[in-house]
Parts: C-alpha cells; structure tokens; sequence
C-alpha cells in the first residue's frame, strides 16, 4: 500500500503545479499527477506566454478578480524561484476604422479591475514606441504592467520549488477514478497503481471536466477552443516592443504580435472550438488567418525567419469562467477548471485561491519551519557574454561543449535539466528546460546529440528516446534491422 | 580565458575550410587553424557516402568520405593545428574569434586573416509551415541522413519525402536500400531541384515515384506521425483541394533548401547578399569586412563539392596574400549582375590588382530550366562575349570563365551582367 | 521490334540526354553523348543496368558504430538487395582502413566491398 498523502493534485500544468508550489509551504503531504512524460505538456506549452495587466477580464467574474492579484504574484514568484520574466507592458491599438470607443471601454473596465499605470495613447507615442506599428495607428490603451514570461518554466519552477519542500511528482501517471467513502474523497486510482488521500484537486485542464464526472459533478464542461501561432528566430530584425493586440471584437481579443522573453517573435492566436482534446493541428486557414491578423498591425512583417508553427488548445469551461471550488457533493473534492485566459497570469492567484477554498474545507494549513523560498537559477548559457562563460567553462568543463549551436546551450545544460528533480526524460523536455532545439535548425543539428545525451543518461536505448508523449518515438530502427524484411520483399 | 594569436583562423573544417587551410599553408601561410564543431574533420561529408564526389576535382568518383579523407589527409601532413569539438561562439570585425570546447574552455583567437566556412543548414517544417501536427517522425533529410549513416538508426520505414533536393534524392535510395518502403518525393516545382543523376540512380532506378507539382499540405499523428496529405498545386504553386490524398506513413524528410549558415558572419558586421544568403565578396573572395573572407557553402549553397573546393582554393589562396601584405585593390570596382533568368552571380564585384591570376571563374545559376540557351555577358551594357550551353537548370550551377585579357581589356567597367536565355532561333 | 529510350547519362554530373535506337540486346543506333562515356553508359543500361553500391557495414569496437563501403566495381541492378543484406549481416573488427577488402567477390560480381575511410578503434 502506498503512504496516504494530505493533498493530491490531478494535472501538472501551470495551475496544478502552482497549487502544488503554493500548498508545499504548509506540513502537508503533496502528490502532483501528470499523465504525460512532463510538467506543462497542455495548454503550458503552447500559448501566447502573456501575463495580462487585467483590463480585459470581466469584473463581475473570477477571472476579473484574480488576474490583476496575478500579475502582482507572478512578478515576486519569478524573482524567487529564476522565472525569465519581462514586464513589456502592453498596447491595444485601434486603428483608425476601428471602433476606438472599444479602448475607452477597456480602460474603464482596467480601473474597476485595479489595473495600475494605465494610459490611453496617441500617435505619436506609438510611432515612438512601436517604429514598425501600422501608419493607421491612432490611439492605443498602454498597461506597463503586463509582462511576457516562460510559461513551461514557470510550470516547471513551482514544481521543482514544491519538491524541494517535499512535494512529490509523478509523471506517466493518469488518473483512471477517484475513489470516494461516505461522500468523501479518498483517493485516487491510476494507470500506477492506487494512491490515497483526504483531499483532490482537479487542475486537469481540458481533461476536467472527465475527472469532475468521476465524483459525479456534471456542470463543468470543458470545449478545446484550438489557437494557432507562427514563431521566430531571434535573430528577425523587426522590432516590436510590447504585447500588441489589435482592439478586441465581441468574439476575441485578436492577433497579438508580441516578443517572448528569449526575443523571438510571436503572432497568434486564432480562436476556434474543436472537437477533439488531442487536436494540435495547424491548419492552412488558421496560419493565414494569424499572418493577415499580424499584418493589420504591422504591415511590414513577412513571414521570412519563422521557424515553427504550433497550435494550442485553450481549456474554456460553458461558463466562460475560472471553476475553482469545492465540490458540493463530495467533501475533500476542489475543482480547479476552466481556466483559459488570462489563467496563465492569474496562476498564483489560483493557487491562493485554491488554497483558500481547501482550508474552508478543512485541511489545516500551518507553515513548514524550513520552507525553501527560493529556486536556484538554472545556469543559461545562451543569455550569458562571453566573459561570463569563460568563467562557467573554468569551473566546469562540460560547459565547454556547445550541443545547440542556435540557442548556445552546452553539455552541462542539458546533462542538468535530465538530472534535476522532475528532470527531462525527453528531447521537448530537454528543449523546455534548455531550449537546445528551439532555435533556427530546430533541431537539425542537435537533435542526434541530444537523443544519444538522454539515453546515456537514463540508461535506455536511443529507440527508446521519445520526443513527447505516447509513442513518440524519433528513432525507429537499429541500422540493418530492416533488411530482409517483410517491407523488403515488397521492394 | 586562454589568448591566442594565428596568422589565418578558418572556422569550419569541411571540404571549405580543409581546402582554405592547405592552400594558405601552401603559399606560405604556416600558422593556421582550423575550428571543427564535430568530432571529426570533413564536415557533412563523412555522412555523405554515397559515390558521386571528386569527377572534376579528382577525375575520378569517389563517395562523400574518401574524397574528405583526401583532404584531411592533405591538413594532418602540414603542420596546420586543428580544434575538434569545438564551437565558435563570436567573430568580431577586428577578426577577434572566440570559441570554446571541454579541453581548453574558452578561447579568444586574434587573427591576421579569417576564413569563414561554415557551410550551410537546412530549412525545417516549421520554416516552410506545413500544417498540422508536430509528431516525431519528421525531420530533415541530412539529419535523417546523420541518423542513419553515422549513428546507425533508421528513423522509420514509411516513408514520404518532401523537395527533392539532392539530399532528399539521396536519402531516398539509401532508405530503399536500408528496407525502409520510399512512397514518394513530392517537389512543388514542376522540375527537380537535384542532380539529374540522382533523379534517374536514386529514384527511376528503385521505382520511387517523383511527382512533380505537388506538395505536403497536412502533417497528421499525435505521438509518431501516421500520414500525410500530398496535393497537387496550381501553376501559382497553390495547393488544389480536390486532389489532395493521404498517404500512410511513420516518416516525412524533407529536402527544402539550404540557408548559408551565418549568424557568426552577422556578428563581425560582414554584409550579406539577399538572393545567396551568403556574404558579398570580391574575387578572392573577401567580405567587406577587410582581411575576412568566405567560401564554400556559406557563401552560396554548390551543387558540387568539386567546385566548393576549387571556390575555397581561392579564397585561402587571396588570405594568404592579405597575410603576407601584397593584396592590392585597384579602387575601382565593378559590380556583377545577375541579369535575366539569372538568380545569383558569385563573385558580385571584381576589385582586386591583376597579379597572378588568369581567369576569374564565375559561378551563377538560373532561374528557372531551359534547354538549349545562350550565356551571355555585358560590360557597362555593350556585349562582351557569349557562348552556348545545350541546357541550364537551377539544380546544376554553371561556371563562366571570364578572362584576365577581357579583364586588362575592359579597363574601368563598372558593371557586368549575365543572362541566360534561350538559344537564339530556337 | 525496334524500340527507342531517351536516358540521361550519368557517368558525369553533365547529365546529357541520350536517345538510344535497340532491338531486344541489339543496339541500332545512340545519339547525345558528349563523349564516349556516354556511349557505353547507353549500351549498359539497355542490355543490363550496374551501379556502384555505396552502404555501410557494423563496426565492433570502433570509434564509430558503423563504416561506410563500396563496391569496387558497378554491379547490376538487380542484385542490390541481396547485396545489402550480406553487407548487413557482417561486423567488421575496428581498427579498418580506407581500402581495406572486408568482403570479396559479393555474389561473384567481381566486386569487392571496400571501407571508404578510416575508421579507428574505439578510445576507451
């Protein structure tokens, strides 16, 4: 039998490794549960990596109250725990046909929010500001507030700072039921065997709405609502220096062009419900339909330099809104669900939150004497001058072998983000972690050094390396094995 | 941080660079360096070994490594120091080169001269935005070439390749023959933009359909990847969604182009040329960064390593003469231009005092294929000389001698041009 | 009855188009050739199409795992398969030099495989 823990949480996406950062500063007994091979493989990983000022959500809402309470959290966490975070603010620009009243609005909704430092701008602070931003541009609300960051670090930071403070992580475990007593939770089953506790977060993400029927809760009804995105190399000459959406339409907030932290450039997304929770499909329409979004804004941006294009799925409840309480008809059972935009920037706001709710419901939240407050910045070679490597390269010498030669990332890097707690056991966990692969060549380049650096490591063969989930898989075959083959005799 | 000081640092030890190195040395240059990212010297070639190298160069075939084992056996008989595994990180105009590996840490090399050789990368699915999923299972043909040839894996065995350069053509037979079931290599173009040799002993050859005008139009599987949708496209190369059909398969290579690789150029502010990707140079090859000069792959993307070589012969033959201090420029300067159907004319200017050299050979290639053409140069507008070719592709780069008498000839000319048309009365 | 095949050579990157005139094995007549590789190459590939086999063979204890080889002479078509799976099932003892014999005579072709580079043993 396994140990009883306090807390189980169901997903380790940004939400659920945020519930786990925040509840593993109290004596408590945490179990984080992830069904794929890596913290923030969902809706982490592929989305706009805005923290929003907070203007946009409804007051009215959930999401109205704990995006501004967000965006204040975000900036302390990604100074203690070595989140790349940058607060570029941003611009909602209106056009000279656009219904520019659309910009007061926003502002009006941003001061009921608490939205600090907001400006509405004209002209000639835009042609100022944003040199590439359409001649058309006129009038624009400024939040300097607003930020860009690092979505799967941030993930990945709170669940390494929760196992740090004793939380435990485990990956490739899918919950399959959660096991309930008398009306009361008490643990949960998986494809890794039972594990029992008193309390169960659902931070499932699109899948939890699935995981709220398993106690029986109806209400919760997840749609995948798919966006589309081009990237860039950093090394794009255009500048564009905040998060820049175009005034929002009843239906959407529109095409953002936005920088990341690491520089690259990003235009997307689209917003489209789909059928299926597994549907990360670009598609011709939505690309074109991104690219013709961007150039309304910037109409000299071509699509030279792009280096990927990707599709991610937002998690959007019936509602419209966060659904983030305890389970009426279950005791022990809290929901953490719907949490689409701005779900990223409300993160340690719904984990406050969820704490909360959890302590309502009984679970006793006394502070750990040795709380580890800090997360050790992981060394990034890629943004370091030479000086500082040269001396990286003095105390270590596997800092000497560049294996990225896009993104400089070296040996050491890579060796690390495998063997750190909830370390990578694939090539996008290892991109994730180190960005090797994330750069110009994609990979080209890398790609066998890195498959061959995480078999070594984890004592497995390269056919065995994955890049992602499932039966991902790079490498198929031995050399030879083939030969002689049924596929032969067809030749 | 180690400092160090060479006559020529050459930064790439492929075909390029081993060429660059041996020339200098050989006409006097006797402290070079050679910088080497991989384990091993020769660059792509060693993954490269299929036959096919070395007919002009040699005047004999060779495969991919015996002909880089010609030249690494050419740089370990000289006394030229050689740094494997070891990355390049910056190149300063002042020619300050910073690079770093495990043995040494960090290095900053002051150089006399320069040679950059570092070849070129190819263009991935992200940058050409096929639609659809990311599953594995898709990957470029040259590290699907590294994966097979070196490290000794075959990544799939259904297999689909898109472009039909001649890394795809290649990877298409040598997959054939490793047991993998090569579907098709779909090129958008109505013309292949490989070799036709490789087009009849790779594809014709082992029943691998080629089929022109058609592209991939959707990348499908979750995990590995299960298909692809293949369409035909219309004479604007758009995609026609009635044909479009999907085929089986666990493996897409894709053979799109190469893009010169440099970034490490950019950084010593040396100015690149729109239509090559790679640096405008004189003759000899020099940048307009002085004492810094370019060959091979990154300076335009060859169809044969023979004239890699030969381009790299002169590009280490002109450092050593800025090394030793007798290159002369003449301060007149005249511009080549690629003219009708013509992409790109490598050397773009003609600057240098005449000196030792005969002919200046000029490497172009068209744009689009015609049969049966005449090439043409114009000095400042008036014809300087023309001669036939039976065909031209933009597969197969073509070589124009131009004369040093033409040369001494012309005087001051400010521009040449060169098109490549259809043979008069054709 | 008398056939006629448009070939491109391929004895030289060139690639000139070659119009060959035959009967069964019989050549009648071949035009296009630039020179009198062209020539042979026309008649080969009607009669019985060869190529060099360029692939690579498994190394035990070599720096690399495997080494690339080829024929040392064109062999036919036809019989590149099974050639590659006697190649396949052989290792090969590092250290092996560029030129070294490591299979003679495949499938009585005349042909030898030959390594086409060094490959040094492992460094342990």
């Amino acid at each position: 039998m396994n140990k009883k823990y306090d807390v189980i949480i169901i997903g380790a996406g940004i939400s659920g490794c945020a519930v786990a950062w925040k509840l593993a500063r109290y004596n408590l007994d945490i179990l984080l549960l992830e069904k794929e091979a890596d913290v923030a493989t969902g809706t982490t990983k592929a989305n706009t990596a805005i923290i929003h000022a907070g203007y946009n959500a409804d007051p009215d809402k959930l999401k109205g109250h704990l995006n501004v309470k967000g965006n204040q959290g975000i900036r302390e966490v990604a100074k203690k725990l070595n989140i790349p975070y940058e607060e570029i603010g941003s611009l909602v620009v209106g056009l000279e046909d656009d219904n520019l009243s659309v910009i007061d609005e926003l502002y009006e909704k941003g001061l009921k929010n608490n939205v600090p430092n907001m400006e509405i701008v004209g002209k000639e602070w835009l042609r100022e500001h944003e040199p590439n931003i359409s001649p058309k541009a006129v009038k624009a609300l400024w939040a300097p507030t607003a930020g860009v960051i690092t979505p799967w670090e941030a993930a990945l930071a709170m669940a390494q700072n929760a196992v740090a403070n004793g939380a435990e992580v485990k990956l490739e475990t899918a919950v399959e039921d959660v096991m309930t007593e008398d009306g009361k939770v008490v643990g949960v089953k998986t494809n890794q065997g039972d594990f029992e506790a008193d309390y169960v977060v659902n931070a499932a993400g699109l899948y939890a709405d699935e995981i709220a029927k398993m106690v029986g809760i109806e209400k919760i009804n997840i749609t995948p609502r798919k966006g589309e995105y081009y990237i860039y190399d950093h090394a794009k000459d255009f500048a564009v220096n905040h998060v820049v959406f175009p005034v929002p339409t009843p239906i959407s907030k529109g095409i953002v062009v936005t920088p990341t932290v690491e520089n690259n450039l990003l235009i997307g997304p689209t917003s489209h419900n789909v059928k299926s929770k597994t549907d990360l499909a670009t598609t011709r329409e939505g690309l074109k339909e991104v690219y013709e979004g961007a150039k309304k804004l910037y109409p000299s941006l071509d699509l030279r330099d792009t280096i990927r294009v990707f599709a991610g799925l937002r998690a959007a409840d019936d509602s419209e809104d966060f659904v983030i309480e305890a389970a009426e008809n279950v005791k022990g059972f809290v929901n953490v669900a719907g949490i689409q935009s701005p779900g990223l920037a409300s993160s340690t706001a719904i984990a406050d939150y969820t704490a909360e709710i959890l302590a309502d419901e009984g679970l006793k939240l006394s502070e750990k004497k040795d709380y580890i407050e800090t997360r050790e910045e992981p060394v990034r070679f890629y943004e370091m001058t030479n000086k500082e490597r040269a001396k990286m390269v003095d105390q270590n010498k596997d800092y000497g072998q560049i294996i990225c030669r896009c993104e400089t990332v070296s040996y050491k890097e890579i060796v690390d983000a495998i063997n750190s707690p909830v370390g990578a056991r694939t090539v996008n966990a290892v991109k994730r972690r180190t960005r090797a692969g994330a750069g110009r060549c994609q990979g080209g380049f890398c790609g066998p050094r890195v498959v061959d650096i995480i078999a070594q490591e984890l004592g497995i063969d390269p056919t065995e390396v994955k890049q992602e989930e499932g039966n991902s898989q790079i490498l198929e075959y031995k050399i030879k094995e083939l030969l002689g083959s049924k596929v032969m005799d067809n030749a | 941080m180690r400092k160090v000081k060479k006559d020529l640092v050459v930064i790439g030890g492929g075909p390029a660079g081993l060429a660059a190195a041996k020339t200098a040395y050989d006409d006097g240059i006797k402290d070079v360096m050679i910088l080497e990212r991989d384990f091993e010297l020769g660059g792509i070639l060693p993954q490269c070994i299929h036959n096919g190298f070395g007919l002009h160069h040699f005047k004999e075939e060779l495969t991919g490594p015996e002909y880089a084992q010609r030249f690494i056996n050419d740089v370990e008989e000289r006394d030229i120091e050689v740094k494997l595994d070891t990355m390049v990180l910056d190149v300063t105009k002042e020619r300050k080169v910073y690079a770093m590996n495990k043995k040494e840490g960090f290095l900053e090399i002051e150089a006399k001269a320069v040679v950059l050789a570092m070849g070129c990368r190819e263009r991935t699915s992200g940058a050409i935005g096929i639609p659809g999923t990311r599953p594995a299972g898709v990957l470029t043909a040259g590290t699907a070439q590294r994966y097979t040839n070196i490290e000794g894996f075959v990544p799939g065995k259904e297999v689909v390749i898109l472009g039909s350069g001649d890394i795809g053509l290649i990877m298409a037979r040598r997959m054939k023959l490793e047991g993998a079931d090569v579907k098709a290599v779909c090129e958008l173009l109505p013309y292949t933009g490989g070799l036709t040799r490789n087009v009849v002993q790779c594809l014709e050859d082992y029943d691998i359909p080629l089929m022109l005008n058609h592209t991939v139009t959707a990348i499908k599987g979750e995990g590995r990847l299960e298909a692809v949708e293949i369409s035909e496209v219309d004479e604007n190369l758009k995609p026609i969604p009635e044909t479009a059909k999907t085929i089986k398969a666990d493996t897409l290579l894709l053979s799109v182009g190469l893009i010169p690789e440099n970034e490490l150029s950019k950084k010593a502010d040396v100015v690149l040329d729109e239509r090559t990707g790679g640096p405008i140079v004189n003759e000899g090859r020099e940048t307009n960064i002085e004492g810094i000069f370019a060959c091979g792959n990154v300076l335009h993307v060859h169809d044969l390593v023979d004239w890699v070589t030969e381009e790299s012969q002169i590009a280490g033959k002109h450092a050593a003469k800025y090394i030793k201090d007798n290159y002369e420029k003449t301060g007149s300067c005249a511009e080549l231009k690629a003219g009708e159907n013509v992409s790109y004319v490598i050397p773009q200017k003609i600057e240098l005092e005449a000196g030792d050299r005969k002919r200046i050979p000029l490497y172009m290639r068209v744009s689009t294929p015609l049969t049966a053409v005449d090439i043409n140069l114009y000095a400042d507008g008036e014809k300087l000389y023309s001669f036939s070719e039976p065909f031209a592709k933009p597969g197969e780069m073509i070589s124009v001698p131009l004369a040093q008498k033409t040369l001494d000839d012309l005087g001051n000319v400010d521009e040449i041009k060169v098109d490549i048309i259809e043979k008069e009365g054709n | 009855m008398i056939e006629t095949k448009t070939l491109t050579c391929v004895a030289c990157p060139k690639g000139c188009e070659v119009t060959v005139e035959y009967e069964g094995d019989e050549i009648i007549e071949i035009k296009g050739n630039a020179c009198p590789q062209g020539q042979s190459y026309a008649e080969e590939e009607i009669v019985a199409p060869t190529r060099i086999l360029p692939t690579t063979i498994k190394v035990k204890n070599g720096a690399l795992a495997l080494c690339p080889v080829k024929t040392t002479k064109q062999i036919p078509l036809e019989n590149m398969f099974e050639a590659m799976e006697i190649i396949g099932n052989k290792v090969i003892e590092a250290p092996i030099s560029m030129g070294d014999v490591l299979i003679e005579n495949i499938l009585d072709t005349g042909a030898d495989i030959v390594a086409t580079r060094d490959m040094p043993a492992e460094i342990k």
